[in-house]
């Protein structure tokens, strides 16, 4: 068996990060980078399915050179090889999706483990989108896996409480949160992990094409709340919401 | 863009997508797919499926076929939404712009979207060509009403190789957690379910609203996945949120920031969720809740 793992570079998910004064993008110059937490979570339960199974970890990231720490630290949890697809192009959510359809095609993973989304853009969408280019199914946000003989069953959340899927292989599931618990990584994996195989393309290696249709123009800081006030006790807090009109009667 | 195909997947999902395509000056035509289809909200047509919905497969192929003649496919950015509307971007090869907050300007196809939890916004331009958006329904609040669509049915689409084994539905008897016009949160503090319930629960009953808790509390067992707010959560936007025990993680922050009135009633005075609230009560909840609850209920 073979699953292969998307990684994204992203900005520590705990720093405080704050918008450039002129727009241009996120204030990087004291930010530490890491594996997106979602994708972190995804490589810990691939590893875990190849601990109990014969099965190899693959795992991809699209970016810079630099994308190679999150790629060792994948290494690091337990993934086999990894695979850079080298550049500094703007990518969009349908861009990145058609990127790792090629490297599917060159892979023919039984299924696709990835993050639901990047804590950075936010988007929640490659994952679907890769799915549906290749015309296979998706069981995203999963909370739960179990695997099948040639199926795998989901169960995730949904708006009004949670629903079990089960779809043959191969497919593309997405990460919440609650599915594990990423290991701590001890500094033994992270020698081994140095000594692990990683392949760097280009996108003409690939035979794809950057695409970037939706294109960040600038950001902005969120509005400021006013500042509010301490109240002593419950009446002080119940006589302010009536004044503000929303307690209802 | 000319005509928007507009998808409803849940109650109350209709008013804020009208109220978007509204905003951007295109006409639509509502495909009720779950939830609510109101004749009212100035549709071109309405076009409603019966029966069971299917997994994102099936019912974005089904899509995906009447996309034609459209060059806007738009949706709610709630789970469903989510789980389908880049499906669909994806089937047609076109690329998403998701969790839309305001319409910057139409003709020049600039729409502003949070990132990175809602520590910024950021300003996004689509290219030219047909596309598919999510927007949040806290910030498309009512759509014009009038007019009277005309309701066509359609069976939904069939299961196709994704199959649904099991479901199950929070018991309800409170109003919509996204919906709701308050929300009582609790943090890890409330300790157990039944804690949680009598408290938080009880506070939210007596205020007529939803309860809502944080990750740590989902994470904990005390209360269930789907009251989880914040950035992998639901994203709420109430009149009142009560944050109690709640010490205002960036992850849950960027779910309720945009809430109208936030209280926030913790016994850390130092805890991150007072710089947002708008009032404030050091206190531990398990005297402040109690006490709001019976001075309300008179």
């Amino acid at each position: 068996m073979k699953i292969l793992v998307p990684v994204k570079r992203v900005p520590d998910p705990y720093a405080k990060v704050t918008v450039l004064p002129d727009g241009s993008g996120l204030d990087t110059t004291s930010l530490k980078f890491e594996i997106n937490p979602f994708d972190e979570i995804a490589v810990e339960e691939a590893v875990r399915i190849s601990e109990q199974r014969e099965a190899e970890v693959v795992v991809v990231s699209i970016g810079r050179a630099e994308c190679e720490e999150q790629l060792r630290k994948a290494l690091a949890i337990g993934a086999h090889r990894g695979i850079l697809v080298e550049t500094d192009a703007e990518l969009d959510s349908l861009g990145v999706a058609k990127v790792l359809r090629k490297v599917y095609d060159r892979e023919s993973p039984d299924f696709v483990l990835m993050g639901k989304q990047a804590i950075d853009d936010d988007a929640n969408q490659a994952g679907q989108m890769l799915a549906a280019m290749l015309g296979i199914p998706q069981m995203t946000f999963a909370a739960k896996i179990e695997l099948l003989d040639g199926s795998v069953r989901v169960t995730r959340e949904t708006d009004a409480g949670q629903e079990t899927l089960e779809a043959p292989l191969p497919c593309v599931i997405t990460t919440d949160l609650r599915l594990n618990e990423p290991r701590y990584v001890a500094l033994p994996g992270i020698i081994k992990a140095r000594s692990k195989p990683i392949d760097r393309h280009s996108l003409d290696d690939l035979g794809v094409q950057a695409e970037c249709r939706v294109r960040v123009l600038r950001l902005q800081p969120p509005a400021p709340r006013g500042a509010g006030r301490q109240v002593q006790n419950v009446d002080e807090l119940i006589e302010a919401l009536r004044a503000k009109g929303v307690l209802g009667s | 863009m000319t005509r928007a195909l507009a998808i409803s997947l849940n109650a109350g999902d209709a008013e804020p997508l009208a109220a978007f395509c509204q905003a951007l000056g295109v006409p639509f035509v509502l495909l009720a797919a779950g939830g609510d289809a109101p004749v009212d909200v100035g549709a071109e047509k309405i076009v409603r499926l019966e029966g069971d919905i299917p997994p994102a497969d099936a019912l974005s192929a089904f899509i995906a076929e009447m996309a034609d003649g459209f060059d806007l496919i738009v949706g709610v950015a709630h789970m469903a939404g989510k789980d389908l509307l880049p499906r669909i971007a994806g089937l047609l090869g076109q690329s998403m712009v998701g969790d839309i907050v305001e319409v910057l300007s139409a003709s020049e196809r600039r729409f502003l979207r949070p990132v990175v939890a809602g520590n910024a916004f950021a300003e996004v331009e689509v290219a030219n060509g047909p596309f598919v958006a999510s927007v949040r329904a806290t910030a498309f609040k009512s759509a014009a009403r009038g007019g009277n669509a005309a309701v066509e049915t359609q069976p939904a689409p069939s299961q196709g190789s994704t199959k649904r084994v099991s479901v199950s539905e929070a018991e309800g008897g409170r109003p919509d957690l996204t919906q709701a016009r308050v929300v009582v949160s609790g943090g890890r503090p409330l300790k157990d379910a039944e804690t949680f319930e009598r408290l938080i629960g009880g506070l939210a009953d007596v205020l007529g609203g939803a309860a809502g808790a944080t990750r740590a509390a989902v994470d904990s067992g005390i209360a269930p996945n789907d009251l989880q707010v914040g950035q992998t959560g639901k994203v709420v936007a109430p009149e009142l949120y009560v944050a109690a025990g709640v010490s205002g993680s960036t992850q849950h922050v960027a779910g309720m920031k945009d809430s109208k009135v936030i209280v926030a009633i913790n016994t850390d005075p130092d805890a991150p969720i007072f710089e947002i609230a708008d009032f404030g009560l050091v206190m531990d909840l398990f005297d402040a809740i109690p006490q709001l609850i019976e001075r309300l209920r008179d």
